[in-house]
């Protein structure tokens, strides 16, 4: 089970080995949040459309092991960007995956790029 | 440089030092600490938290960095044996000798033990230390896994801290049994009439009570298996703990002859003296006017002398009279006790409130002239303590009529006393840390304080038994008030606005969208608060469903169905009146077996297939929908169910058709959205088997009619419906929903339900019964009109989403791939499966 936790490590810009294609914007709901598959790992990926941002993150939350937070409400707290998991509504920051409530809680996030039209995700592996 | 040896390590011991190393003089000291336990201080006020849990840092005074950063050197676990008064030495256990100019016993107290026969059994505690509980806590587990059966566990002691360890046993799931010597509960506290009302409340929670009983002996073995109290008078019990009082820990002070009293206690002057000037003694250790204080208040007041003297400040003194005001804390039941509980009749007179119903109890005794308080009690509800509290320490005027006090001026209700503002500067809110009114308005107009936080972090006011929070609470807002900040409930950071004033603005603005209210009303990109919110209050002005706002939903809402633990989801079809015909069970049984679904008769009298892969959910609906079935909004915070009986369909008792009514006002409110979740009840008579009463609005069959109950839930705090109009005939019953339910649906705060609402709302259920029966605020018509409305526009709203491509988008687990999510693993359970546990 830990294994699962184990594949999901923060990429950056920097270290992206390649940037895989993962559907149209409008395959994204707007200002809120979808799963994608790549390899064995599910990615959470959001479309703040009101800040024309996107964010993307791991879909396990760290706190019961739940492959949920794609369907997390999104927002801000002061201004971070943030999803709030739909179990238990623990919230983390989508900027660096931080838990904002101060808890020793992270999750990986992954950078988004976006290209005519198409979404990308960043990953290292 | 002078040496300070304090002797223990609890909370006044700790006190002493907080406030000593707040002195500037105290550079020209070196303080030793010696204490017994293993960790530093912690706050035994509020040890009974740590049953809940289990976290011995929450509870610390200080952490020990704390110490180093003050230079204190602080040595824990090791006891101080003895005294050389001649050589100015203490020798600690491990026979080291330490020198000191001044020395400070805050040695505390030990919990007194009866020497009854067979009081050295396995399984009897005592309740003052963390190593007490965790001994407890391990017992404790040892008996639920060899008992099969409900454990007893006593406790020897009905006063305040028995009380306490009662329902601590309780919370571990114990049949607990108080064990009281005198005929009453709270005997030093309490009159009888005032014991007896607690007594009848504490009953009511599950505590038994066992009065005027002497135990003389301890049944068992090895380990205790009951208590005698006379031949044929015994109980059984697995686990006693012993609260019988306490005893000073002054056997230092006889190691070196200082003076004490008769039944122990080291005797102090009003400097904190002992008899030897070197030598001062503080908190429950000490003899003070011939008393010992079981109280920090006190203590705390002690420390404060103590440094003062130590320092040179000579004309600080204990004061000579002591406030030992109490409120019981945590059981569940108001009690308070304050000045003089009981009046001897040449000192004054007391007026005494009581009503057996509802288990209230006020007594207030008042000078002869009338003029002044001097003390009272209080149980079933405390919330006028402070207030009381107050003008008793301040001698604050009272009403004319003394009375009015506890019933009330005459004509309009409530208690007619000023507002907190009226209280002088000086009085103490806060006795366990001193903190006086003026200290905390200060901290706000001259400080920098800008909210309740602010004030309590700089002031400390609260943090001790925590008694005063509700005044400090108003201090703080009449305060920013004053200062023309405005203080209000707003709805989380994105809208300053509360639930009411939004449902006005985006009706009265005709707002047609989230983003729109955002951006006109609020700031920032929103929250899971604000988002459901609206999205709540947009359905209950245009009954729109949740495929129209998708990404404000909860996320029970967006999917139309209940995310359970393992990420899958449940279905629940709507059952009005849980009837259902042979066929449609068929139907449910079919499509769980189909879909290989967990299948559950509900609570709420209906069926619920849970383990639905989110993909699953539009095809395992399509064919409900097809047989005919409906959403049963088990996922919205929406009209879940309304619960009949059989009622005069079939039942030999019953006095009308319940199950028709329940069927009839469930479709009428199915889909309707609200603050929080309504359920609803009907009863064919007064044996209420539908459980009406537990329901956010109950209807019970009796002669002539339905009488109409409102506002009550079962769930996290259980509240019986109140009767709300009687002998209605259906129209009627229904008019009077339709107001009362879109009244609460515009009122009331998010994830509020109908019994918090009315606790809330000023004038309680008889300004409700106004507004709703004689139409007070006219706006009676406009209620029924719209929820007319909202009733006329319902749809299915699993039905329209299967029925919409655009709408199925969402029912997929990933963007790009028809995979499904392979780390659902399911186990079998009985005949059917349940989720496998991650973690
Ligand atoms: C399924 C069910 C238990 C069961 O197997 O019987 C159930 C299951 C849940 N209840 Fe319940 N409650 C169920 C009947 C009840 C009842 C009994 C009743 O309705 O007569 C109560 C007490 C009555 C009442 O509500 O006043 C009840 C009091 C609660 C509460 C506490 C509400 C309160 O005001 O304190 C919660 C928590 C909440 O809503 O905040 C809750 C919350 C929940 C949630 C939604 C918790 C969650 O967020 O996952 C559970 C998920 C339902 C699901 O996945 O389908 N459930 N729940 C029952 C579904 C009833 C139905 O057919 O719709
Ligand atoms: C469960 C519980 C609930 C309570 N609730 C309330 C309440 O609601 N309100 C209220 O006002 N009061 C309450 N009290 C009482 C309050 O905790 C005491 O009044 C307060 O702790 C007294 O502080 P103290 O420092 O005098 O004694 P203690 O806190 O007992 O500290 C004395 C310390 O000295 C140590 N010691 C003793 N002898 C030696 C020695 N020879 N050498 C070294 N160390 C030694 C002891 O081990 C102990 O750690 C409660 C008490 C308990 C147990
Ligand atoms: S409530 Fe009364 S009428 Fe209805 S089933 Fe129960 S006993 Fe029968
Ligand atoms: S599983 Fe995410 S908050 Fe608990």
């Amino acid at each position: 089970m830990q294994d699962i936790l184990k594949q999901y490590e923060t990429v950056t810009q920097a270290d992206v080995k390649e940037w895989f294609f993962v559907g149209n914007v409008s395959d994204f709901p707007e200002n809120s949040g979808a799963c994608i598959k790549y390899k064995t790992k599910q990615i959470a990926v959001y479309n703040f459309t009101r800040t024309s941002q996107w964010y993307a993150c791991q879909n396990l939350c760290p706190h019961k092991m739940e492959m949920v937070l794609s369907l997390g409400m999104i927002g801000d707290k002061d201004g971070i960007p943030k999803v709030a998991c739909p179990m238990h509504k623990k919230n983390f920051s989508l900027k660096d995956g931080s838990n904002l409530g101060g808890e020793d809680l992270k999750i990986a996030t992954y950078p988004v790029k976006i290209e005519n039209g198409n979404v990308y995700i960043g990953f290292s592996d | 440089m002078k040496k300070i040896i304090v002797v223990g390590n609890g909370m006044v011991g700790y006190k002493f030092c907080e406030k000593f190393v707040a002195q500037a003089e105290s550079k020209n000291f070196k303080l030793t600490v010696f204490g017994e336990e293993p960790r530093p201080a912690y706050d035994r006020v509020h040890l009974s938290e740590y049953f809940g849990n289990q976290d011995a840092k929450a509870l610390e005074m200080a952490p020990r960095e704390w110490y180093e950063n003050h230079n204190i050197e602080l040595i824990t676990n090791e006891r101080i044996t003895a005294i050389h008064r001649s050589s100015k030495k203490v020798s600690t256990i491990k026979d080291e000798h330490y020198k000191y100019d001044y020395l400070l016993l805050a040695t505390g107290s030990a919990p007194f033990v009866p020497n009854i026969t067979g009081v050295e059994k396995k399984g009897i505690f005592v309740y003052r230390t963390i190593e007490d509980l965790e001994a407890m806590l391990e017992y404790a587990d040892k008996l639920k896994t060899t008992n099969s059966d409900k454990v007893r566990a006593a406790v020897l002691g009905g006063g305040l801290l028995g009380l306490e360890a009662a329902k601590a046993v309780m919370d571990m799931g114990f049949e607990p049994h108080v064990v009281e010597f005198a005929p009453k509960l709270m005997p030093r506290q309490l009159d009888t009439r005032a014991s007896k009302v607690l007594q009848e409340k504490i009953e009511s929670l599950g505590i038994n009570v066992h009065l005027s009983k002497a135990t003389n002996k301890i049944l068992g073995d090895e380990t205790i298996t009951g208590m005698e109290f006379g031949e044929y008078d015994k109980i059984d019990v697995e686990m006693l703990v012993i609260s019988a009082g306490i005893r000073p820990r002054d056997e230092l002070a006889k190691t070196c002859h200082l003076e004490m009293g008769t039944r122990g206690g080291i005797v102090v002057n009003d400097r904190m003296q002992t008899s030897d000037p070197e030598i001062y003694a503080i908190g429950e250790v000490v003899l003070y006017n011939q008393m010992i204080y079981g109280l920090v208040a006190p203590g705390y007041d002690m420390a404060h002398v103590a440094v003062n003297q130590i320092i040179g400040n000579s004309d600080v003194l204990m004061q000579r009279d002591i406030d030992m005001s109490t409120k019981l804390k945590l059981i569940g039941v108001d009690v308070a006790s304050y000045g003089e509980p009981f009046m001897p009749v040449e000192k004054g007179y007391s007026i005494i409130y009581e009503n057996k119903t509802k288990n209230l109890y006020k007594r207030i005794n008042v000078s002869h002239d009338g003029k002044s308080l001097l003390g009272g009690i209080l149980v079933g509800d405390a919330s006028e303590y402070n207030m009381f509290h107050q003008i008793y320490l301040n001698g604050l005027p009272i009403p004319e009529d003394a009375e009015e006090l506890i019933l009330g001026s005459r004509g309009e209700g409530g208690s007619s006393f000023g507002s907190v503002m009226d209280i002088p500067d000086v009085a103490q809110v806060c006795s366990c840390e001193s903190v006086t009114k003026g200290d905390i308005c200060c901290s706000i107009t001259e400080g920098d304080c800008q909210n309740l936080g602010d004030v309590i972090s700089k002031t400390k006011a609260t943090t001790g038994c925590g008694g005063c929070k509700p005044m400090v609470v108003d201090l703080v807002n009449e305060t920013l008030k004053s200062l023309g900040k405005e203080v209000k409930e707003t709805l989380c950071e994105h809208f300053s606005f509360n639930r009411q004033e939004l449902y006005d603005l985006v009706k009265i603005n005709k707002v047609s969208d989230y983003e729109e209210a955002l951006n006109l009303f609020g700031e920032g990109h929103g929250c899971e608060i604000c988002k459901p919110a609206l999205a709540s209050i947009f359905a209950t002005i245009t009954m729109e469903t949740p495929n129209r706002q998708v990404a404000i939903q909860d996320t029970n809402d967006k999917f139309l169905a209940n995310i359970q633990r393992n990420g899958t989801y449940s279905v629940v079809p709507r059952v009005a009146g849980g009837e259902i015909t042979p066929d449609q069970l068929i139907t449910i049984g079919a499509v769980a077996k189909k879909y290989d679904l967990y299948t559950k008769i509900t609570g709420g009298q209906r069926i619920d297939l849970f383990g639905a892969q989110i993909h699953e959910l539009p095809l395992i609906w399509k064919e409900l929908i097809d047989a005919g079935f409906e959403s049963g909004h088990a996922y919205g915070k929406s009209l879940r169910t309304v619960k009949s009986c059989v009622g005069s369909t079939w039942c030999r008792y019953g006095m009308h058709e319940s199950v028709t009514f329940a069927i009839e006002i469930e479709n009428r409110y199915k889909g309707l959205r609200s603050p929080h979740k309504l359920k609803g009840g009907v009863s064919g008579c007064i044996r209420e088997c539908a459980e009406a009463r537990g329901k956010d609005f109950g209807l019970i069959a009796v002669e002539g009619g339905w009488n109409l109950y409102v506002c009550g839930n079962g769930g996290a705090t259980p509240k019986h419906a109140i009767l709300f109009a009687e002998q209605l005939d259906d129209k009627t019953a229904i008019k009077y929903l339709d107001r009362f339910l879109m009244y609460y649906i515009r009122t009331a705060g998010p994830l509020v339900r109908t019994a918090p609402w009315l606790d809330k709302l000023e004038g309680g259920i008889e300004y409700l019964k106004q507004v709703i029966i004689e139409d007070s605020l006219g706006i009676a018509d406009e209620l029924e009109i719209e929820m007319q409305g909202l009733v006329n526009k319902y749809e299915c709203e699993w039905k329209q989403a299967i029925e919409n491509p655009e709408m199925m988008k969402r029912f997929k687990h990933f963007v790009n791939s028809d995979d499904t999510d392979d780390n659902l693993v399911f186990v079998p359970m009985r005949e059917q499966k349940m989720p496998k546990a991650w973690t």
